[in-house]
């Protein structure tokens, strides 16, 4: 069927849009994991002795040089060969194993880029280390972190759009289908790339808000 | 003049082949205020830190209120809430406001509740002279500001002794009276202290004892009118030789 | 003949062709993102947003959507590209978006006061652009550049989705041939950290080379 103007407003982009929240969903979980394994990797990094050190810099290094789409496919062939979980949920993993070593990048350079004199007044007050990391370092480095995390929340969104090889039916799967019946494949995927861009701009931008109210002098 | 509150034995550090401190006995009574004087880069501020631990020493032994610190298996952040310290380059909390500053070592090393903790964190801003500024960030006090909220938030602890590592160094000329000021009136009220600092005015006015380092070792030591009227060293002369400006 | 003995050659092949690939995308990438970052500090209104507008476009969405737009979408309007073609050209034209923004902070970091002086010896703002700025953007612009050079190697793997006969496109040759996921991929994924990490040496070689003391100094301010 022809795609008028109007049939692109009324059908196919309320259609795509059936997929966005797989879309949304698998980048949320990546994120949310993908942070949660980071910092605690970049935590390890700085304060986790010398041993710790070499290993994770070697191993974020090698890792970081590999294509995602090579990582993907090779996470999820070893996550959904070892332990049975559908599509969805191991490419929602290997997405997120692979965010964390970026979000170890970004969190490591954060805690770094802090004074040393801030642990050091953090002990003086009694505090043990864990406790300084989590009262006085976290805090501050959340904040220095923000921005290069914005860049990351995009970055996984997009690279989301890879886990359609694996055959989960997020956006570009249905973009798939349409095209197959409607032979328009120009329209339905400049919608499809409307329909990212207007996610991660709207996210990027509620992000740099947050990042805005959260700013305080001396440490953004 | 009271018991004794901090003994140092035998202390040395060493960094790679660079030996800092070559063995220093110490030993500092209640109320006592003690200041080390010395050339830059003699270990004065290597040794204050021996003395909470911050620094850990290659050899020799701390003692702190009868505990010794160096011991095996010592809860040494116990041991740190009675040491209040004051560094050169301030140190506050950049994501805390003023009295969250002086308030967050009660509340997460003592374990007081927050409203407890900003009531006392707003006592000992006052007490510096700094109850307007509560609700600040550090990013909006001036060095001086900033310094004297850092001397609150020790306080705030009920510290034995108070460690002050050249407080004064890194403020502007004009800012450096507030802070003596300040560290002047915690001596009258009796406060142990320990003070590395180049402001000869304050040694002299202030303190009960001076001690004099140079190249990791105390050279000299006695009290501020001993020391700067007679001083019985070649190298301790030398020194003062250079500060002749500072006193009128 | 074993896995290995037809792999290893094979990948090697494949990785010519990525190296290709990258190398003539980042050309597009200067071509096109070099004029548009200095459209953005130096031109006029409609310039200015054109270069800004194209940016956010490209970096906001994925590039294999702008790859499929380009390689299943232009045949349309009659524009029949060969997988290679459609990969170089939309690795470039994505690549081009992000040189916008390096190019651009790399202009603002050498600031106002050099196109002034340049302006004040008489020169036009396009010789002041040529003779002054670009010598000194490139210098500032090349650490993240290279990391761009980089992110581009590994950005054409996903050209295998169009059958562009790379690296990756030769590791799914070789899995429909023996059935060995895992270990095809990990091969690939030596291959890749073979190039890349010679990749980093070469670049930071090369940025030794044409340093100029101080200028790095202006890039901190």
């Amino acid at each position: 069927m022809e795609l008028t103007l109007q049939r692109v407003i009324t059908y196919l982009i309320p259609y795509l849009l059936g997929g966005i929240g797989v879309t949304l969903s698998v980048s949320f979980w990546a994120l949310l994991l993908g942070a949660l394994g980071g910092l605690l990797l970049a935590f390890l990094r700085v304060y986790g002795g010398r041993f710790c050190k070499v290993i994770m810099v070697a191993f974020s290094a090698v890792f970081r040089a590999i294509p995602q789409t090579i990582l993907l496919l090779l996470l999820y062939f070893v996550i959904a060969g070892s332990i049975n979980i559908s599509a969805y949920w191991a490419g929602t993993l290997s997405l997120a194993m692979i965010s964390c070593v970026y979000q170890q990048e970004i969190f490591r350079s954060a805690i770094e880029s802090l004074d040393s004199g801030q642990m050091m007044a953090a002990r003086a007050l009694g505090m043990s280390q864990t406790k300084a990391i989590f009262a006085i370092i976290l805090p501050q480095a959340l904040r220095r972190a923000l921005p290069s995390w914005t860049n990351e929340v995009a970055g996984v969104i997009k690279a989301s759009s890879l886990v359609y090889i694996i055959g989960v039916v997020e956006i570009m799967r249905l973009a798939q289908y349409e095209i197959a019946r409607s032979r328009e494949p120009f329209a339905v995927y400049l919608a499809v790339a409307l329909i990212y861009f207007v996610c991660t701009y709207a996210i990027c931008f509620i992000l740099r808000k947050v990042e805005k109210r959260l700013a305080i002098p001396d440490i953004s | 003049m009271g018991k004794e509150i901090i003994r140092l034995e035998g202390i040395k550090k060493v960094y790679g082949n660079n030996e800092v401190l070559k063995g220093v006995d110490l030993s500092i009574r209640e109320s006592e205020v003690v200041v080390l004087l010395g050339p830059s880069g003699t270990g004065k501020s290597t040794l204050l830190r021996c003395i909470n631990l911050l620094t850990v020493p290659t050899e020799g032994h701390v003692w702190v209120n009868g505990q010794e610190l160096t011991a095996p298996k010592v809860n040494i952040n116990h041991a740190r809430e009675q040491l209040g310290m004051v560094f050169q380059e301030f140190n506050l909390f950049a994501h805390l406001k003023a009295i969250d500053n002086v308030a967050v070592g009660l509340t997460k090393v003592r374990g007081v509740k927050k409203e407890e903790a900003r009531k006392r964190a707003r006592i000992e801003l006052e007490r510096v002279g700094l109850g307007d500024k509560t609700d600040l960030y550090p990013g909006q006090l001036s060095g001086g500001m900033k310094q004297r909220v850092a001397i609150a938030r020790a306080l705030a602890m009920d510290p034995k002794v108070m460690l002050f590592d050249e407080p004064t160094s890194a403020l502007d000329p004009e800012l450096i009276g507030e802070v003596l000021e300040v560290m002047q009136k915690l001596a009258t009220e009796g406060m142990t202290m320990v003070c590395v600092t180049h402001e000869m005015n304050f040694a002299r006015r202030v303190a009960n004892r001076v001690v004099f380092l140079e190249g990791g070792v105390i050279v000299e030591e006695g009290t501020p009118d001993e020391f700067f009227q007679h001083p019985k060293t070649e190298r301790a002369r030398q020194f003062l030789g250079k500060f002749e400006g500072q006193f009128q | 003949m074993n896995f290995y003995e037809i792999a290893i050659p094979a990948f090697f092949e494949g990785a010519l062709i990525t190296l290709e690939m990258s190398a003539i995308s980042l050309l597009i990438g200067l071509a096109v993102g070099i004029p548009l970052a200095f459209a953005r500090v130096y031109g006029n209104k409609v310039l200015q947003t054109i270069s800004m507008v194209y940016s956010e476009f490209l970096r906001g969405t994925p590039v294999l959507v702008q790859l499929f737009i380009v390689y299943y979408g232009l045949p349309q309007f009659g524009i029949v590209l060969s997988p290679m073609v459609a990969g170089c050209l939309t690795m470039g034209l994505n690549s081009a978006a992000y040189q916008i923004e390096y190019f651009r902070g790399a202009i603002l970091s050498v600031g106002p006061g050099q196109m002034m002086a340049a302006r004040a010896m008489g020169m036009s703002k396009v010789k002041a652009i040529w003779v002054i700025m670009i010598p000194q953007v490139i210098r500032i612009v090349l650490p993240t550049w290279a990391n761009e050079a980089i992110s581009m190697i590994k950005n054409t793997s996903v050209c295998y989705l169009i059958a562009v006969p790379e690296l990756m496109t030769q590791a799914k040759i070789m899995i429909s041939r023996f059935y060995n996921t895992i270990e095809s991929y990990s091969l690939v994924a030596v291959y890749y950290l073979a190039i890349i990490g010679v990749m980093t040496v070469v670049f930071v070689l090369i940025e030794r080379k044409i340093k100029i003391p101080g200028l790095e100094i202006e890039k901190n301010k």
